[in-house]
């Protein structure tokens, strides 16, 4: 035994520094979790009085926090849902080209603002939708008022929706448009000789064989389904819209960091962990037991 | 594609270019319009006469983001971020993934290791405990605060074990039977064969450091410490404050660029990273999706 560690030692070897930085990183913060039952003292640190579930029951009689999870549900959800719809249609009417060049073009594109971090694509959403941005201009052409996308609490969660669709579909366009590629033309031409129409086609051959992917996307995603998408609301949202648009980890980081009440932000962030680690240990196994696919 | 040339499938073929050119220009008219407003004068841009091309064209907007200013300063610890980043980033995946490729009969303990890291992809403290360990490390402040937590990239770290477990295991045994050590089979062996699957999970890496900006905010208490995105962020506040304290005449100033191709300016430098990545980006970050996965 002893010697079969030491003939394997420079494995064990490599991997201390890793190891010992996800260790510092990753489990001592898990370990501090414990704050979210204590009044978090910064002199005592993680060793802070206990004060078991007084924190959670704070939280949850916030009528600020109720409203949170019901935002986040709202637009994580239909995110969810346009962000596989829109994606799969591009993806089908794209395939339907012949010119590879054209084809190529058009998802150079769409693929682009992917890349992007939402700083920017929130710099350039605040221009195009102030008032005097080019969405409103143009839509003054037909003698609509200027509409203020980013300040109206009705409208801000569909701009949040239809912006993170926008930016985020080419990338799941380049996923289907794979899928797609890797059907064999011979199915086609046996529906063709059968007198199939490319409709009847796109219906009993295209979508079934599609359909692993659109599973495989749309469960990995449940793992999202809490995360209403920090980044992107954080850069656009403003008090005004705060009832609609106001999200779990927004009001995380406005408790938590800004107002330094530590102990408040650690127990939210831990009832949405829990929630998130179910849904995402659920979404790898559904993942596997439906399409095959596995990480690991 | 068998060619079918009847009247329904040439309107088919009109409404679907129609469709992809809308869709596509929806996605890359937007940077257009920021580059025109970035190019035009500030009166311009106010009346609303600004779409797809400068109008009264000038650099204004530019000179002021390059000329002093936190502009530089920013990007020049963002560029050291990406390059340590990076750099950290690999050096730490191929010291995990190598030893983790193997077998548990030739890694004892092998499996322990791996729950290891993955545990943390299922559960993490969450924002406010990793928070106060960076605190309580004394990185605030210093650029490794925007490294060393998230070190080791643990989703990348599996692709490239995956990679690396279908090599076939013949190459290394002869190396053995050469006489190579543990580190020379890894630096001059499996090295050259790991590029593919580098440049993959390096590319992830580098967007990943280039784009993080919430860091940034957090950890440095300074914004004079700030990456370029974290000092982009400010910008989506308040342009104005920044050519307030510019301290050249403000209504001088107020004549020839403002709040709005000031800011167009800034994003659109920012974004011109990415831009410049972005054929590399569309080809490899398809490849990852694939060589991420393990069927059956």
């Amino acid at each position: 035994m002893l010697n079969k560690l030491r003939q394997q030692s420079h494995y064990h070897l490599m991997l201390i520094p890793s190891i010992v930085l996800v260790f510092i990183f990753s489990y001592i913060p898990l370990y501090g979790l414990v704050i979210a039952f204590q009044k978090y003292n910064p002199g005592l640190g993680f060793n802070s009085p206990w004060v078991g579930w007084d924190n959670f029951a704070h939280v949850f009689n916030q009528p600020n926090f109720v409203r949170t999870i019901w935002n986040t549900l709202y637009m994580s959800v239909f995110k969810i849902i346009g962000g596989i719809f829109v994606p799969v249609l591009f993806a089908l009417l794209l395939n339907e080209i012949a010119h590879r060049a054209v084809k190529r073009t058009f998802q150079t594109l769409v693929y682009i603002p992917n890349f992007l971090s939402w700083v920017i694509m929130a710099g350039i959403l605040l221009d195009i939708l102030s008032s005097d941005g080019i969405v409103n201009t143009f839509l003054g052409i037909f003698g609509i008022q200027p509409i203020s996308f980013l300040g109206s609490p009705s409208l801000f969660p569909w701009t949040m929706i239809v912006s993170d669709i926008w930016k985020g579909f080419g990338f799941g366009t380049v996923v289907y448009l794979a899928a797609l590629t890797s059907i064999d033309p011979g199915l086609y031409e046996a529906a063709m000789i059968d007198g199939a129409k490319r409709w009847k086609q796109t219906i009993y051959i295209t979508l079934p064989l599609l359909m692993p992917t659109i599973v495989l996307m749309t469960v990995l995603s449940l793992g999202n389904v809490l995360n209403a998408g920090f980044d992107q609301i954080y850069n656009l949202y403003s008090p005004v819209v705060y009832q609609s648009g106001d999200i779990i980890d927004t009001y995380v980081y406005r408790l938590g960091i800004q107002q330094a009440q530590y102990s408040i932000g650690a127990a939210v962030g831990l009832f949405k962990s829990v929630i998130s680690c179910i849904m995402v240990a659920l979404s790898y196994i559904l993942a596997y037991r439906v399409a095959g696919y596995r990480i690991f | 594609m068998i060619h079918d040339k009847s009247i329904e499938r040439r309107l088919f073929h009109f409404f679907n270019y129609t469709i992809l050119m809308l869709t596509s220009l929806l996605c890359i008219l937007p940077f257009i319009n920021l580059l025109a407003v970035s190019f035009s004068s500030s009166a311009a841009v106010s009346a609303g006469n600004v779409a797809f091309w400068p109008v009264n064209f000038t650099t204004k907007a530019y000179e002021f983001a390059l000329d002093g200013g936190e502009f530089f300063p920013s990007l020049w610890i963002a560029v050291k971020r990406v390059v340590l980043g990076t750099a950290v980033n690999l050096i730490l995946m191929v010291l995990t993934a190598y030893p983790l490729s193997k077998s548990k009969q030739k890694l004892s303990g092998r499996n322990v290791y791996m729950g290891f890291f993955i545990f943390t992809m299922l559960f993490n403290g969450g924002l406010i405990p990793t928070y106060l360990v960076v605190v309580k490390t004394g990185l605030i402040d210093s650029i490794w605060s925007l490294i060393l937590p998230g070190a080791l990239p643990v989703f990348s770290m599996v692709i490239l074990m995956n990679f690396i477990k279908g090599l076939p295991e013949e190459i290394e045994e002869s190396a053995v039977i050469d006489g190579a050590s543990p580190l020379q089979i890894l630096v001059r062996v499996l090295l050259p064969l790991l590029k593919p699957a580098l440049a993959t999970v390096g590319l992830f890496s580098i967007v990943g450091h280039w784009n993080s900006w919430f860091d940034g905010i957090i950890y440095m208490n300074d914004p004079a410490n700030y990456p370029l995105q974290s000092y982009l962020q400010t910008l989506l506040l308040s342009f104005e404050q920044i050519m307030l304290k510019s301290g050249t005449d403000y209504t001088q100033l107020l004549s020839m660029m403002n709040a709005r191709t000031g800011r167009a300016a800034q994003m659109f430098l920012g974004a011109i990273p990415i831009l410049l990545v972005y054929p590399f980006l569309q080809k490899y970050f398809t490849k990852g999706l694939v060589l991420g996965s393990v069927k059956g």
